[in-house]
């Protein structure tokens, strides 16, 4: 049970693992806050997708059900829009149009076809957890890398100012934008690698 | 005229959908290994976006948008106003149905028609359908999301901008395609393989393409 949970986190970590949802986890982790708003969001919706298509799998077509997936996920997607637009203005803005690109997020779809509509309700929403919090763990990752790196704030509060109100050190405008999310990224999984390869023994 | 370039260049090269907006990153890093199979997926993602953004722009303005030509005003307006029929809350619903049974019509239309084209795009057809890029090109031409672009205004420059989407993204993965066959022979480090490299160059990509900045003006 534990196991289902655990392995989403690290093991089979959506974005450095499967490299799916990719695009929202290198677009929205510009600041820390952005970043957990999106987890906490697509979590939502994969826990809502993976409960109603665990719970009603036997009552769509086999032929049309990817469809009937996409409809299902795109529901809860218009319920989060909805929810955010009215009482989180400032994480809507800034999460722009990923907020609805979250119904072509991969690891949605991924999952509702490869587990949730193969396994019963409990196993679903715990696969649906595992997977939404090790999505908002990567997220967080490259988001606190880029926000120290690219504007010397950690959630908001400025860190480097310790020997001058401007900062002693300038942080490097590069890392929130794009050029930055890509190096970052790659060393993150350049050191997930290197890791796996020192457990392996083998040679790096 | 000239404003279709300008909104064209502006499309494909200094908002590169791939380098500056993120979008279609899965397929980017999936599928450009061999210059063939980038080329063959590029040309499939122009084709879809085209017709997916003309297709969903139509939906968007005759059914769900608070206008005056939104066919339920006409239908059943009466004495109400035009605002009151706005259905634009459907709109994440309503475009990623309408993509994906278009991809679905345009798959069997294309194996009954030009199966040599058929067989050509093969598997990333169907990959296309859940791809943030289409989605994406769709949902900009008719809402800002803040990313300083120009909504569309006229089915031409819908066109224009899904083609120039599509086209950026072709030139991207194109160009990603032919770096990564000559990686391929030379010694990266063992952890660095396969994608971590292949990210060090989209971000060295990204670094040359935001010299396009500015072009529009």
């Amino acid at each position: 049970m534990k196991n289902e949970v655990i392995k989403g986190l690290f093991r089979e970590n959506p974005v450095f693992v499967l490299m799916l949802g990719l695009c929202p986890a290198l677009a929205v982790s510009v600041s820390l806050k952005n970043a957990v708003g999106m987890g906490l969001a697509a979590t939502f919706v994969l826990v809502a997708s993976n409960t109603i298509i665990s719970l009603f799998n036997r009552y769509f077509p086999s032929k049309i059900r990817i469809p009937c997936f996409i409809v299902v996920i795109a529901t809860f997607v218009t319920m989060v829009e909805m929810v955010m637009g009215a009482y989180l203005p400032a994480l809507n803005q800034a999460l722009g149009i990923f907020i609805p690109l979250i119904v072509v997020n991969c690891i949605i779809l991924g999952r509702a076809e490869a587990f949730a509509s193969r396994h019963k309700l409990l196993p679903s929403i715990l696969d649906g957890l595992g997977m939404g919090a090790g999505f908002g763990l990567a997220l967080t990752i490259i988001a606190g890398a880029r926000e120290i790196l690219g504007s010397g704030t950690f959630w908001d509060i400025r860190i480097t100012s310790a020997y001058a109100p401007e900062g002693a050190m300038h942080p490097a405008a590069v890392m929130v934008m794009a050029p930055g999310a890509f190096f970052v990224i790659a060393f993150i999984m350049g050191y997930m690698n290197w890791r796996k390869a020192k457990k392996a023994g083998t040679a790096v | 005229m000239q404003s279709y370039a300008l909104l064209f260049i502006s499309i494909a090269l200094v908002n590169n959908f791939i380098l500056a907006k993120f979008l279609g990153l899965c397929p980017f890093i999936g599928v450009s290994k061999k210059r063939k199979q980038a080329a063959g997926m590029g040309f499939a993602v122009i084709f879809v976006m085209t017709m997916a953004s003309a297709v969903s722009w139509v939906v968007y303005q005759y059914f769900l948008a608070p206008t005056e030509h939104n066919l339920f005003y006409m239908m059943m307006g009466g004495g109400r106003p035009a605002s009151d029929f706005d259905f634009t809350f459907l709109t994440t619903i309503v475009f990623i149905l309408v993509i994906a049974t278009l991809v679905q019509l345009v798959e069997m239309f294309l194996m009954k028609v030009i199966p040599p084209l058929y067989e050509a795009l093969g598997i990333y057809l169907p990959l296309i359908t859940t791809n943030c890029a289409v989605m994406g090109v769709a949902l900009l031409n008719v809402k800002d999301f803040g990313m300083l672009h120009d909504l569309s205004t006229s089915f031409l420059s819908t066109v224009v901008q899904g083609f120039g989407a599509g086209v950026g993204f072709l030139i991207v993965i194109f160009l990603m395609s032919g770096i990564r066959e000559k990686l391929d022979l030379l010694e990266v480090p063992q952890a660095l393989k396969g994608a971590p490299i292949a990210f060090i160059c989209a971000g060295l990509m990204a670094l040359a393409f935001m010299g396009f900045a500015g072009i529009g003006q």
